[in-house]
């Protein structure tokens, strides 16, 4: 941890949700994480920087329980240990990913997709009903009988950011949301992502993006050679044009 | 002319019984990705069960009752013994694995029933025939057999499109990972699914164990025409493996009174025809 610059940043303060630490692991091809500690405060909007192939993903897929920790992990979620647990234990503990490559099902429809992981949410609320979903995205109301492999590339990031919420989670994570899309429908993913960001939920965003990061983000956290070299807010990260060319290539 | 309709009915009936099996067999392949040999062993072990369960309640609907939960519980014990650890691997352990299954249900009821061909009775308020024109009467047993089989297909197709579990089944098909995701355990639902298709082709065998003797090499029959029908009609798909179940059914029935020296290639030259015109089969790979 040499490289890293942590810097207090205001939003620290937050009463943490995830508090992730001594993740270490390897696996295969994807790429290997080393001593990686990560925080997410209650109601705060993170996003996740580096290069391809620094680990982003791998962290993501960690976090969700797709991948090991390794024996030293330690993932607690509000309040509660989760490393070592399967996917869906950490799904109904509230925490939902959108994954890289979005996972609609394609063989179930629009209204399919959106109905078959609703649930509460862990605290028992259910704020995101199939209504107020179809509200947050007019257009998967207009295309709710469709199949899902029917849909646009938009419509399907759409698809599975409301599939997520449907699970009434308590922190949301989105892997290459606007990956692939066009300009107009990006700005249109935003927007979304803002409004349920205003809603108070916590937020962990990977993304190439970093203009709209800037403006979306209360911290930023920067992974190199899967390591954490920077943490801090946007004007932390503004402030050292180096680091940003050197890790961000930018 | 009677002869054929009667065979085309015999074909339909036939096709019918095939479908139970085929449905469980491409469910666990386009879901569980496994390769199951030992699919036709639950037809076999089921119309044995079947027999014995006939001998001791007398009445062969009531060895059905008795038998589906067993054939569900012994399903998710085999799920759980043998099949969960074939998930990972590739296909040739799947069927190294499931051949050897084969091998252990021929001993055992070899064991417990030993070589000889068994009949089982046909209940006495469905035995004899329905006069169906002048000339041609029809058994009873067979006609009720055909329609609680299509109640069943008509109920397996509900089940996939309008409920939470079908939808989860189809989901799990598409996108394991994403399902587990979204909150959903997949080791349970696998075990779910070859459960299913275990009690499927267990309760085929026992349905048809009053109109076909019950004999050591049944299952491997069964197995092989369900390969066809899933060959055919597409990996994983239910309408895929309705459709070709019919056909077979009523191909082989027919082919045995017009092409009676080709009877049995018949089904195998209809399956290389499929090939030939569409690899995927008829409905592609997905369940929708």
């Amino acid at each position: 941890m040499s490289l890293a610059l942590v810097a207090d940043a205001p939003a620290a303060a937050a009463r943490s949700l995830l508090e992730a630490t001594a993740i270490a692991t390897c696996h295969g091809r994807t790429p290997c994480l080393r001593d990686v500690a990560f925080r997410v405060g209650e109601g705060e909007t993170v996003s996740l920087l580096g290069r391809n192939g620094m680990g982003k993903t791998t962290l993501l897929r960690t976090l969700t329980g797709l991948l090991s920790g390794g024996p030293t992990a330690s993932i607690r979620f509000a309040g509660r240990e989760l490393s070592g647990a399967r996917p869906a234990v950490i799904s109904r503990a509230g925490i939902a990913l959108v994954p890289e490559g979005r996972g609609i099902f394609p063989n179930l429809t629009v209204l399919e997709n959106l109905t078959l992981p609703a649930r509460r949410g862990p605290n028992g609320k259910a704020e995101w009903t199939l209504a107020r979903v179809l509200d947050l995205f007019p257009r998967l109301a207009e295309r709710r009988d469709n199949w899902g492999d029917q849909l646009s590339g938009g419509e399907q990031q759409m698809l599975s950011i409301g599939r997520a919420l449907m699970t009434n989670p308590e922190l949301l994570m989105l892997d290459e949301a606007t990956e692939g899309l066009a300009p107009k429908v990006r700005d249109e993913i935003w927007a979304t992502i803002r409004a349920v960001a205003a809603t108070g939920m916590s937020i962990v965003v990977v993304d190439k993006n970093l203009e709209d990061l800037f403006d979306l983000a209360d911290r930023h956290v920067v992974l190199a050679k899967g390591e954490i070299v920077f943490e801090g807010t946007t004007e932390d990260l503004k402030a050292d044009p180096d680091l940003v060319h050197r890790w961000l290539g930018v | 002319m009677d002869l054929v309709l009667v065979q085309i009915f015999n074909g339909i009936q036939y096709g019918f019984l095939i479908f139970l099996a085929a449905s469980g067999l491409t469910l666990v392949f386009g879901i569980l990705g496994v390769i199951n040999l030992a699919h036709g062993s639950f037809y076999m072990l089921g119309a044995y069960m079947a027999l014995t369960l006939t001998q001791m309640t007398g009445d062969v609907f009531l060895a059905v009752a008795l038998g589906i939960p067993l054939a569900v519980a012994f399903g998710a014990v085999i799920e759980w013994a043998f099949v969960r650890h074939l998930y990972a691997r590739d296909h040739l352990q799947q069927v190294l694995l499931t051949f050897a299954l084969i091998l252990i249900f021929n001993e055992v009821q070899r064991i417990g029933w030993g070589s000889y061909p068994h009949s089982v009775p046909i209940p006495s308020y469905l035995s004899g025939s329905i006069r169906l024109t002048d000339t041609l009467a029809y058994p009873v047993y067979r006609l009720a057999l055909t329609a609680i089989c299509a109640a069943l297909a008509a109920a397996m197709f509900l089940v996939i499109q309008k409920t939470k579990i079908g939808r989860l089944i189809r989901a799990g098909e598409s996108n394991r990972e994403m399902t587990e995701l979204l909150g959903f355990d997949s080791r349970l639902l696998y075990r779910v699914v070859f459960a299913a298709g275990t009690a499927l082709a267990a309760l085929a065998g026992m349905l048809a164990a009053p109109v076909e003797s019950v004999y050591p090499g049944i299952g491997e029959r069964i197995l092989i025409i369900s390969f066809v029908v899933v060959v055919i009609g597409g990996i994983g798909s239910i309408k895929g493996a309705f459709l070709g179940s019919l056909v077979i059914g009523v191909a082989d029935a027919l082919g045995k009174v017009f092409l009676p020296n080709l009877a049995g290639v018949v089904v195998y030259a209809m399956m290389a025809a499929v090939l030939v015109a569409r690899p995927g089969g008829l409905f592609g790979r997905m369940v929708r």
